[in-house]
């Protein structure tokens, strides 16, 4: 298959993928007992309000005709108004937090890369040395230690004991309420790509290519950066999307417990509130992303290695 | 691509072939590997004692894990209460006895629904192919784009829901069950439902390359059937990789079990999942720090043993994936 014919047919696969996240966090949203009014406040809604406000949000209607209905306006950027925050609409709601969850998870994914390729290289160069051993011994803990304990510990050791850094908050990226939630977020990718990073540095070291580099009296420095790290980075980048994907779910705790304004923190209290549109309208973003970046990781890898089109 | 199988059997021919040796099945020669991995041997260990104190949980622990006492609130770790009390007077070290059965459980049962669902999916998927590998294999494509814990969280909602509220039949048998293990039969089914994925992947990749083989050729010449040729010869020479994925797979079920009762969506109290502890400390942080240590500490210092041991039996079982 020729490299274009390629990439068409793997965009177009996002229509097919996205849909049925769609309809699949649809149709288990709905089949969920219980109303999004359910728990409004101590008194039970008299059944008439109950009936209003059904029919105002169009919950009286066929499941099949909500579907639908919800579908074409989600096309076209509507997102249905909130339930439990009945001034806002999930756009809104989306496009206040949204930045903050951008801007948090960027760091964190620029934090994971470079300290997760750094402490893979190191390790691979120092094969079998203590450095090694502490480097894959630090990733192991960062894969085994779930986000949640790890941004309770920093606040527990920087903030209560310390006061080093703030106990919660957002302030921007400029600011110190930023350092302990992107630690948190980037450990465990950071872990991901240093063991991916070690075991493919490794692999390349052992190469052919590299024995020739060096052979022909090649500075030891530029064997390492041109011919090593670049080639080893390449399946590396096969883990974006899982990186993205941690990231994504590490914020629903992060942003919860750090109490940061961001989408997941919403998702979180939209689950317990049965807040439907929220709900559907985070996962669908988030299903969105991840795809979307699976997509880009898929055709640059066509790029960045010839071997695959052929 | 030759399999893990034969590469092992390939290695210990060139290495004891001064003596005569007995038939080394690929079992005792990953064995004899794992025995020499000090790591995964101590975390084995470590993991053996921690199944005990689970298993022995109302023996030995002190108290119950829901009693109450609100004359020893939120008491600092001193002799009557070893890891100290938390917000409601209930014993740390008791609770956290408790939650070892909870982790190890769902460890463990979670890997079981993974095999039952994927093991066959994969084989079917690999061996079949045509209309249904590309059927399961779409399938499996979709729910693999669905960030886990995403789907594991819209599923737990889900699963609550129906379970809290059914009335009859076999959904009414499990929502008793459910109620009685405090949440644990919901938690294993959505665990189960989005993690067996991967095996399922692994599963049809090894039965696509298997299928072809001369030894398959062989079977079916002599008339065996596809249902005997599925279950005698391709998985059982798919066990190893099954086995590796499936104990790399105890170690995330924790992690996720912890989380979504974090999120409280999983485990309910009283029962006392670690993550449900970790939840309840973070509120006390500032002033009671060691309601978080205790939970945070055993839930890391499990997955970290299962992560070893994971790495253990897969370098036992492919020394060539060593590096």
């Amino acid at each position: 298959m020729n490299r274009r014919a390629y990439i068409i047919r793997r965009t177009l696969l996002i229509v097919p993928t996205l849909l049925a996240i769609y309809t699949i966090t649809f149709v288990l949203m709905h089949a969920t007992p219980g109303s999004p009014w359910s728990n409004q406040g101590d008194k039970p809604i008299p059944p008439i309000v109950l009936e209003r406000l059904n029919e105002s949000y169009g919950l009286d209607d066929p499941l099949w005709v909500q579907y639908f209905r919800y579908l074409g306006n989600v096309l076209q950027g509507d997102f249905g108004p909130s339930y439990s925050q009945r001034s806002l609409t999930v756009t809104d709601i989306i496009s206040q937090s949204f930045p903050v969850s951008a801007r948090l998870g960027l760091m964190a994914m620029v934090f994971a890369v470079v300290v997760g390729v750094t402490l893979g290289v190191i390790g691979a160069l120092k094969h079998n040395t203590w450095i090694d051993y502490i480097a894959s011994f630090t990733a192991i803990i960062g894969i085994s230690t779930p986000s949640y304990v790890v941004v309770s510990l920093l606040v527990l050791v920087l903030a209560s004991r310390y006061h080093v850094l703030p106990t919660g908050g957002w302030d921007g990226i400029w600011s110190t309420t930023i350092i302990i939630p992107t630690i948190a977020l980037a450990l465990f990718p950071s872990a991901v790509l240093a063991r991916y990073t070690r075991s493919s540095m490794l692999e390349v070291l052992s190469m052919d290519y590299v024995r020739t580099a060096r052979a022909k009296g090649l500075h030891e420095r530029s064997v390492i950066i041109r011919h090593c790290i670049q080639n080893s980075l390449l399946p590396v980048i096969t883990v974006a999307g899982v990186t993205l994907a941690n990231v994504v779910t590490g914020s629903f705790f992060v942003e919860s417990i750090y109490s940061i304004p961001g989408v997941g923190r919403h998702f979180v209290q939209s689950i317990s509130s049965r807040d439907y549109p929220v709900i559907l309208g985070t996962v669908l973003l988030f299903g969105a992303l991840i795809t979307i970046m699976n997509l880009i990781v898929d055709i640059l890898y066509q790029f960045l290695d010839p071997r695959i089109s052929s | 691509m030759s399999t893990a199988s034969e590469r092992v059997a390939s290695s210990s021919e060139s290495v004891e072939f001064a003596k005569p040796k007995e038939a080394n099945s690929l079992w005792s020669d990953a064995f004899k590997r794992l025995r020499r991995n000090k790591l995964a041997i101590s975390s084995l260990v470590f993991i053996v004692l921690l199944g005990l104190l689970a298993i022995f949980a109302p023996l030995v622990s002190p108290y119950s894990y829901s009693e109450q006492n609100y004359d020893a609130i939120r008491q600092s770790p001193n002799w009557e209460h070893p890891l100290g009390t938390d917000q409601l007077g209930r014993d740390i070290l008791s609770r956290l006895l408790f939650g070892a059965r909870i982790s190890l459980s769902v460890g463990i049962i979670v890997q079981v629904v993974i095999v039952l669902i994927g093991v066959p999916a994969g084989i079917v998927a690999g061996y079949y192919g045509g209309k249904i590998d590309t059927f399961i294999m779409r399938l499996v494509d979709i729910l693999y784009a669905m960030p886990s814990l995403l789907f594991v969280i819209i599923i737990m909602t889900f699963l609550q829901g129906v379970l809290d509220n059914a009335e009859s039949g076999f959904v009414y048998t499990l929502a008793t069950a459910n109620s009685r293990l405090g949440g644990l039969v919901g938690v294993f089914i959505g665990l189960g439902l989005i993690s067996w994925l991967t095996v399922a992947r692994i599963v049809r990749a090894q039965s696509m390359s298997l299928k072809n083989k001369e030894f398959v050729e062989a079977a079916r010449s002599i008339g065996a059937t596809n249902r005997q040729v599925m279950t005698r010869h391709i998985l059982s020479n798919t066990m190893a990789p099954i086995i590796v994925a499936v104990t790399l797979g105890i170690p995330l079920a924790i992690i996720y079990e912890s989380g979504i009762s974090f999120l409280g969506l999983g485990v309910r109290p009283p029962m006392p999942s670690w993550g449900l502890m970790i939840s309840e400390a973070i509120p006390n942080l500032r002033s009671y720090p060691y309601m978080l240590l205790a939970p945070a500490g055993a839930l890391s210092l499990t997955v970290l043993a299962f992560n070893f041991l994971g790495d253990g039996i897969r370098d036992a079982f492919d020394p060539w994936m060593k590096k």
